[in-house]
């Protein structure tokens, strides 16, 4: 018959085996992983996905069969993702952003970092003086529930229990950790996000958090509680109030790169500044966990403040040391 | 001397509407779609009833465990496994499908759409966790503003600030390749993947000639390749009103004076066939002939 002589037909004739072979494998993978393909299989993908590309390009040359085009582009995309999205295995993953890519972005949000703390210390002295020149203001910066009745109207002796509480029997100490973990890691996540509207909702987000450190440790430092509320506070804070802070510079970064993208084009610069904030909040919430954990348990079980206040030197020795010690790097 | 830039362009000509030059190390367009708004809503839509539905299951399961348990205890582990979950699920569900594999949450597996690195690189686990981190931003920010309640200033307030939050929903309708936010800031986008099969090729069971009558050169030259492809759709589809129609038409136009006694899906084919031939023949020499205005 003098239709198959068709060079089209031909073509498609020859090479079809090929493509269902690839589109087959590919099931495979989408089903199974890569784990789902033998050794010798994975090896003939990148060929045949090869292939497929160059049977691509001919046929939208000879061939005027659409749907042989379509299915021919959406094929050579499916391998195309696959043969060049190179993964490697997820422990490897977690090793390396632990041990490299983590504390490189936080490192490399340095300067960031120093304008997140110095906006979250300065709200936090101004909320101290506020309050302590007037009491009044505590109302205005602490939210009622947060407070918990440690209001300028409350006792010296029940401020000083809130500080040290007894353990009463067994008390839901993991439960409170859990809450304080998803609530803190949503705040977290949140004040980043914002920092995409040109940084000032990021930093007001911090100047809050700040002012209202501020004005507590003012309220305990009016009753001559200043020393433990501070134990109190850091035995979690150091890495809470870190990892809050980390949380800040990555948000503020991105509203940077949006104002003021350099030479890079505006929608790079967002881009870099977006995946080393995603980079520094994974690892955030992983610091918020272990906040969580010291703030639940060991706040309650540790009651002595020369003891809190050695836990808490210990975090910030830790973190720091991790983050910006002298380590022998890689390069990537 | 100035290097010559050198075009990239498919040999198949326009993109079709959402098209999106995507060249691939080998020099070859993949002629990918950019995935449209409408989808993209309704695989968000679909994801939140997923996940709905999993932290509806999830709160019935761990309820009725601590209920059986019937201990203190066993009613406390309960609510921190619902804690805990609820925030996994919360934060974890998009991005543990898109580091998957298939780059795809459930509902955008539904609507046909799948998550690509915009430089056409690796999509790496920051970039997901980025692009979803944002979502608090373009989802919970609005919501929280639209479920406030206030009177006098305070309600003016809540209404301007959901005014402005609303800026980030309809975000993507205003840049080409329909990003949201958290693409822009993580460097990604939303394709259309469809899973395409392959069918027979019409040729493949159709003589070029209806009852031994072959369509002579004036009768092929009445098309060109756009209606080709209407043709090959029509044939495809294979709704018999319509190539009842299609067929009629075809035969006014082009005189037909050959044997009548054919189906007409067997004539449409015939014509598929034959025309496919000539135009293939054409392109082979360098003249792709666009539609039926395009004269040489």
């Amino acid at each position: 018959m003098a239709e198959l002589q068709l060079k089209s037909h031909r073509f498609r004739t020859e090479r079809e085996a090929d493509w269902r072979r690839l589109e087959s494998l590919l099931g495979r993978v989408q089903r199974n992983g890569a784990t789902g393909l033998m050794p010798d299989e994975l090896l003939e993908v990148p060929v045949l996905y090869r292939q497929a590309l160059s049977s691509l390009s001919l046929a939208r040359a000879v061939s005027l069969d659409q749907e042989l085009i379509l299915y021919l582009e959406s094929l050579c995309a499916r391998a195309y993702f696959f043969v060049y999205g190179v993964r490697s295995r997820p422990a490897e993953r977690v090793t390396r952003f632990f041990t490299q890519d983590w504390p490189a972005a936080v490192r490399s949000l340095w300067c960031e970092t120093l304008v997140s703390a110095a906006i979250g210390v300065v709200a936090a002295l101004v909320g101290y003086f506020l309050v302590a020149q007037d009491p009044d203001w505590f109302n205005a910066l602490m939210p009622g529930a947060m407070a918990q009745g440690r209001d300028p109207s409350a006792t010296t002796d029940f401020l000083a229990s809130t500080l040290h509480q007894k353990l009463s029997g067994h008390e839901a100490l993991e439960l409170l950790a859990t809450f304080l973990f998803t609530h803190n890691s949503q705040t977290a996540i949140f004040a980043f996000a914002l920092g995409f509207a040109l940084c000032l909702p990021s930093a007001a987000l911090i100047a809050f958090n700040g002012a209202t450190i501020g004005a507590f440790l003012a309220l305990f430092a009016s009753r001559g509680l200043l020393a433990p509320a501070i134990g109190w506070l850091m035995i979690h804070g150091v890495t809470e109030l870190f990892a809050i802070t980390l949380a800040g510079a990555a948000g503020l970064s991105l509203g940077w790169a949006a104002t003021f993208p350099g030479e890079r084009t505006r929608l790079e610069a967002i881009g870099q500044a977006g995946r080393r904030g995603g980079l520094v909040m994974a690892g955030v919430i992983v610091m918020l966990f272990c906040a969580a954990l010291l703030e639940g348990f060991a706040r309650q079980l540790v009651q002595a403040d020369l003891a809190r206040y050695a836990i808490a030197a210990a975090t910030a020795v830790a973190w720091g040391g991790y983050f910006y010690g002298p380590w022998r790097r890689r390069r990537p | 001397m100035k290097r010559p830039r050198i075009v990239l362009r498919p040999a198949s000509g326009t993109f079709s509407f959402g098209g999106r030059p995507f060249v691939t190390p080998e020099g070859v367009d993949l002629g990918l779609t950019v995935g449209a708004y409408t989808e993209r809503l309704a695989a968000f839509i679909l994801d939140l009833l997923i996940l709905l539905a999993a932290l509806i299951a999830f709160t019935i399961l761990t309820g009725l465990a601590a209920w059986a348990a019937k201990s203190r205890l066993f009613g406390e582990a309960a609510t921190l496994i619902w804690l805990l979950g609820a925030f996994v699920l919360r934060n974890f569900y998009f991005i543990g499908f898109e580091l998957r594999g298939g780059a795809a949450t459930p509902g955008k597996r539904a609507m046909g759409l799948r998550l690509i690195a915009r430089d056409g690189g690796r999509l790496t686990a920051d970039a997901v966790f980025a692009r979803n981190a944002m979502r608090e931003l373009e989802i919970f920010l609005p919501a929280s503003f639209i479920f406030a309640r206030g009177a006098g200033v305070d309600g003016a307030l809540i209404a301007l600030g959901a005014l402005w939050s609303l800026v980030f929903v309809v975000f993507p309708l205003f840049n080409r390749d329909r990003l949201r936010l958290g693409d822009i800031a993580a460097g990604t986008m939303v394709i259309k993947a469809p899973k395409t099969v392959l069918r027979r090729d019409l040729l493949q069971d159709a003589p070029a000639t209806v009852g031994g009558v072959a369509f002579t050169q004036t009768q092929l030259d009445a098309y060109g390749i756009k209606e080709l492809h209407v043709l090959e759709q029509v044939l495809r589809r294979g709704d018999r009103r319509t190539i009842a129609e299609v067929a009629r038409r075809i035969r006014g136009k082009i005189a037909w004076d050959g044997p009548l006694d054919v189906t007409d899906q067997s004539f449409l084919a015939a014509y598929y066939s034959a025309l496919r031939g000539r135009l293939e023949g054409q392109a082979l020499l360098g003249r792709r002939r666009r539609d039926k205005y395009d004269r040489a």
